[in-house]
C-alpha cells in the first residue's frame, strides 16, 4: 500500500478493525442514557442548591456515581450474555439538527470498547467519589467539588458512548471544561486572604487556563477531522465514516489528513508530545482530580479516539506511523522527566504521560496493538488511580506537602498506604503476576513485530522505557516510604508533621483498587479473554498471520524483567543505601533539563506564546492607529478644512465688500466670455 | 460736435470704480456710505445712457427706482451708523467685527 520502508508487511493488512452496524438496544442497555443523565442531573442539582446542600451534597454525588457504576455493570452483564457477533448495540436518542444534506442524530453506541470505558470510568469514579468525601472533608466547597466530579463523569460517558464524532466531541469539550473547573478549584482567595494563598490561587487559575488552552489546540484537530469527514462522506457518524474508510470511499490522502487531525486532537487531550506541558501543571488541582481525570480517564480519551478510528488509520499508514512515533517519543520524554522531579504528584503525572505513550504506541501499531493498548489503559487506570489516591493519603498525613525530599521512612507510620502503594508500584513496573505485566509486556512484544528497521527502533524504545519506568517509580516509592525520615520539623516553614494513617473512607478505596491492580491483568488474560472480548471492535488478530516479533517473545519478557530489576536496584542504591539530600543539588545538564520539563514551556513560549502576544499587540495597535486613526484622521481633516474656510469670516465689513466685488467681477467675466 | 455715447458709459465705469475703492479702502463709515452712493449714481448714469442708446424709456424708469431705493437705503444706513456711534463712540468700520468666526 505504501513504499515506506517502515511500513508493516502486506500480510498484516489482512486483519482490520471491525465496524459493525449497531443493533437496537433492548433491556437494560436501552436505559444506557441514564448513565449520563443521572450524574448530570446530580451535578446541576448540587450547583443550583447552593449552600443549603452543603451538609448532604457529597452523599448525593456519591449516590449518583454509584448508580452509574451499578447500571454500567448491569449493562455489561447483559451484553456478556449475548453472542460475540451481536455485541454492538445502539440507542438512538434524538435528531439534533440538519444543515443542507447533513443530518445529525445523537445516539449511544454500546460495544465492547465503549463498555470497557464505561466500567473503568464509573467504577474508578465511584471509588474516587468515596475517597473524596474524606479527602475534602475540611473544604467548605466540597459540595461544588462533587458537582464538578459528577459533571465530569457525565461528560466522559458521553465521550465514550457517543455514536458519532460530534457526540464524542460534546463529551470531549465537557471533560475539558470539567478539567478546567477542577484544576482551578482552589482559586477563590480574595484580597483579604494571606499573600501566599492569593499567589497559590492565581497559580491554580493559570494552570487551569493552560490545560484548557492546550486542550483547545487539540480540539481544532478534532474539528478539522469532522469537517473533512463531512466533506468526504457527508456524515460524522461512526456507522457511516468508518465503513467508508474501509471500503475505499475516501482517498488515502484524505485519510492521512483526517488521521493527522485526530492525532493532534489526541495529543492535546492525552498530553502527548508536543502538547504535554499542561499535565504537570494540572497537578495543582486536588489529588482526587488528578487521580480521576489526569490518570485514569480524561487523558485516555485520546487513545479511545485513535482506537475507535482504527479503520481510518488502517487506510493511512503514514498517520498510523506518526501515532506510534508520537507515543514512543512521549514514552521516553515522560520517563526522563519523571526521573528528576521531586514533587510526588509531578512524578506521577510524568508517569501517566509515559504510560499513555505506551498506549499510543500500541494503538499506532495497527490491529495487533489495539487490544493491548486498551488492556493497558484499563489496568493503568486502576493502578495509576491507586497510586494517586495513595499520594493523596500521604499528602493528608504530611500536611499537604508534596516534596519527596522531606518524606522518607513513612512505612512505619502508614502501613495500609505503604502496602497498597507498593502493590501499585509493582503493577506499574510490570512484575508478574501483577496487572501491569500482562498489558505492558504485550505492547512491547507487539512493538517488535514488523519488517525493516521499525520494529527494532520502536521495540528498543519501549524496552528502555520499561527500565526507566522501573527506576523512577522505584525512586518515588523508596523516597517516600523507605530510607531515613527527613520530615519537616518546627524549624522549617512547613512546620512539624505527624504522619498518621488515613481514615477508612480513604483507605478502603485504596484496598479495593489494589485488588484490581493485583488480579485484573491476570484474570483478563486467562484464555485471552479480554482480547477476544474486544474483537467485535478491533478485529480478530491471529498470531499466525500477523507475524512474529523479531526477537522471540520469551527473550523480550526476560529482557524487560531484567531491565526492570536493574532499575529497581539502581534506585535502591541511590535512594535507600545513600542518604537523600533534603535540598536540591545542582546536577548535570540532562537532570536540570528534566527538572524543567525538558524546557517544553520555554519552547512553547517562544514558538507560540510570544508570537501570539505580538500578534495581539499588533492587532490592537492596528485597530487603534490604523482603523480608528483613519476615522479620526478623516474627522480631523474635515475640521481643519473647516477652520481654513472660517478664515474668510474675518468680521471686517471691508473684506466682505471685497469678496462681493471679486465675485461680481468673476461673474461678469464668465457672462462676457460665454457671449463672445 | 456731440460727445460720443460711449464716453458716458466709460465715465459711469470710472465713477463706479472710484466708489468701490472708497468702500474698500476708507475706514470711516460715513465716507463708505458716500462711496456706496457714488456707485449707485454711476449705475444710474449708465442706465440712462443705455436708454438713450436704445431709444427706449425702460432704462430711465429703472433709474427712478434705483434713486428711490438709494434714498431709503441711506436713511437706514445712516441711522445704523448713528446708533453704532452712540454705543461705541467710534465710526471706524473695522470696529464692528463681533461676527468674526
Amino acid at each position: 500500500m505504501t513504499a515506506s520502508p517502515l511500513a508493516l508487511s502486506a500480510g498484516l493488512l489482512a486483519t482490520q478493525s471491525v465496524v459493525g452496524a449497531a443493533a437496537p438496544a433492548t433491556g437494560a442497555a436501552a436505559l444506557a442514557w441514564l448513565l449520563i443523565a443521572v450524574p448530570a442531573l446530580s451535578a446541576a442539582l448540587l450547583l443550583l442548591a447552593g449552600r443549603a446542600a452543603d451538609a448532604w451534597g457529597h452523599w448525593l454525588g456519591v449516590a449518583a456515581s454509584a448508580f452509574s457504576a451499578c447500571l454500567g455493570l448491569v449493562i455489561l452483564v447483559q451484553v456478556l450474555g449475548l453472542p460475540a457477533a451481536d455485541r454492538v448495540l445502539g440507542v438512538d436518542l434524538w435528531r439534533w439538527f440538519g444543515a443542507g444534506d447533513l443530518d445529525v442524530h445523537l445516539g449511544l453506541r454500546l460495544d465492547p470498547l465503549s463498555l470497557t470505558f464505561v466500567v473503568l470510568v464509573t467504577c474508578v469514579g465511584f471509588l474516587i467519589h468515596v475517597y473524596s468525601v474524606a479527602y475534602m472533608a475540611h473544604d467548605r466547597d466540597r459540595r461544588r467539588f462533587f458537582a464538578y466530579l459528577n459533571f465530569f463523569i457525565a461528560a466522559m460517558l458521553i465521550l465514550v458512548l457517543g455514536d458519532s464524532y460530534i457526540a464524542l466531541f460534546i463529551g470531549w469539550e465537557g471533560v475539558g471544561l470539567a478539567s478546567y473547573l477542577l484544576i482551578g478549584f482552589w482559586n477563590t482567595a480574595d484580597a483579604d486572604a494571606p499573600q501566599a494563598e492569593q499567589f497559590t490561587s492565581r497559580e491554580n487559575a493559570a494552570a487551569a487556563k493552560k490545560a484548557f488552552i492546550m486542550n483547545r489546540i487539540g480540539d481544532v484537530g478534532l474539528l478539522a477531522a469532522m469537517m473533512a469527514c463531512i466533506a468526504q462522506v457527508g456524515s460524522v457518524a461512526f456507522d457511516t465514516v468508518l465503513p467508508a474508510a474501509q471500503n475505499g470511499a475516501i482517498s488515502t490522502g484524505w485519510l492521512t489528513a483526517i488521521g493527522f487531525f485526530l492525532l493532534l486532537a489526541a495529543c492535546g487531550k492525552s498530553a502527548q508530545f508536543p502538547l504535554q506541558a499542561w499535565l504537570g501543571d494540572a497537578m495543582a488541582g486536588p489529588t482526587p482530580v488528578s487521580a480521576l481525570i489526569h490518570a485514569a480517564t480524561m487523558v485516555t480519551a485520546g487513545v479511545y479516539l485513535i482506537v475507535r478510528s482504527g479503520a481510518i488509520f488502517e487506510g493511512a499508514p503514514d498517520a498510523q506511523l506518526a501515532v506510534a512515533v508520537v507515543g514512543a517519543i512521549t514514552l521516553v520524554l515522560g520517563a526522563i522527566i519523571g526521573c528528576a522531579k521531586d514533587d510526588m504528584k509531578k512524578v506521577l503525572a510524568a508517569s501517566t504521560m509515559s504510560q499513555i505513550g505506551y498506549m499510543m504506541l500500541g494503538a499506532g501499531l495497527g490491529p495487533i496493538g489495539y487490544a493491548f493498548a486498551i488492556f493497558h489503559l484499563l489496568t493503568h487506570g486502576f493502578f495509576k488511580a491507586q497510586l494517586f489516591l495513595g499520594a493523596g493519603s500521604v499528602m493528608h498525613a504530611m500536611g499537604d506537602q508534596v516534596n519527596m525530599r522531606r518524606f522518607g521512612g513513612l512505612r512505619s507510620a502508614m502501613k495500609i498506604t505503604w502496602i497498597t502503594m507498593g502493590i501499585g508500584w509493582l503493577a506499574i513496573l510490570g512484575i508478574p503476576p501483577f496487572s501491569g505485566f500482562w498489558s505492558k509486556d504485550r505492547i512491547i512484544e507487539a512493538a517488535f513485530v514488523g519488517d525493516g528497521a521499525r520494529p527494532w527502533i520502536l521495540g528498543t524504545i519501549a524496552l528502555l522505557g520499561a527500565g526507566l519506568t522501573a527506576f523512577y517509580m522505584s525512586r518515588l516509592f523508596f523516597m517516600i516510604f523507605h530510607g531515613k525520615a527527613r520530615w519537616t520539623t518546627a524549624k522549617d516553614i512547613e512546620g512539624e508533621v505527624h504522619p498518621h494513617e488515613s481514615g477508612w473512607l480513604m483507605t478502603l478505596p485504596l484496598v479495593i483498587l489494589s485488588i484490581f491492580s493485583v488480579g485484573l491483568g491476570g484474570v483478563l488474560s486467562v484464555g485471552n479473554t479480554f482480547v477476544s472480548w474486544l474483537e467485535p471492535v478491533t478485529g480478530h488478530v491471529d498470531h499466525a498471520t500477523q507475524g512474529e516479533p523479531v526477537i522471540p517473545a520469551t527473550a523480550i519478557m526476560i529482557g524487560t524483567l531484567a531491565l526492570v530489576i536493574v532499575g529497581v536496584v539502581v534506585a535502591w542504591a541511590m535512594y535507600v543505601r545513600r542518604d537523600v539530600p533534603t535540598v536540591v543539588q545542582r546536577s548535570n545538564a540532562l537532570v536540570e533539563a528534566a527538572r524543567h520539563d525538558m524546557y517544553q514551556d520555554t519552547v512553547n513560549e517562544a514558538v507560540a506564546m510570544r508570537p501570539g502576544q505580538g500578534l495581539v499587540l499588533a492587532a490592537g495597535a492596528s485597530d487603534r492607529y490604523v482603523v480608528d486613526g483613519a476615522v479620526k484622521g478623516l474627522a480631523q481633516g474635515t475640521a481643519a478644512l473647516g477652520r481654513l474656510a472660517a478664515r474668510t469670516e474675518s468680521g471686517y465689513v471691508r473684506s466682505y465688500a471685497g469678496y462681493m466685488l471679486g465675485g461680481t467681477v468673476l461673474a461678469l467675466i464668465a457672462v462676457l466670455a460665454s457671449r463672445f | 460736435m456731440s460727445v460720443p455715447v460711449t464716453a458716458y458709459v466709460v465715465l459711469a465705469g470710472v465713477l463706479f470704480t472710484l466708489g468701490a475703492l472708497t468702500v474698500l479702502l476708507r475706514r470711516n463709515a460715513i465716507i463708505e456710505l458716500m462711496g456706496v452712493e457714488l456707485m449707485l449714481n454711476a449705475v444710474n448714469l449708465a442706465l440712462v445712457t443705455f436708454s438713450r442708446m436704445h431709444g427706449e424709456v425702460t432704462g430711465q424708469v429703472f433709474a427712478f427706482f434705483a434713486i428711490v431705493v438709494a434714498a431709503a437705503e441711506v436713511v437706514v444706513g445712516l441711522s445704523i451708523v448713528v446708533s453704532v456711534f452712540r454705543t461705541r463712540r467710534s465710526t471706524s468700520v473695522d470696529d464692528v467685527n463681533l461676527l468674526k468666526n
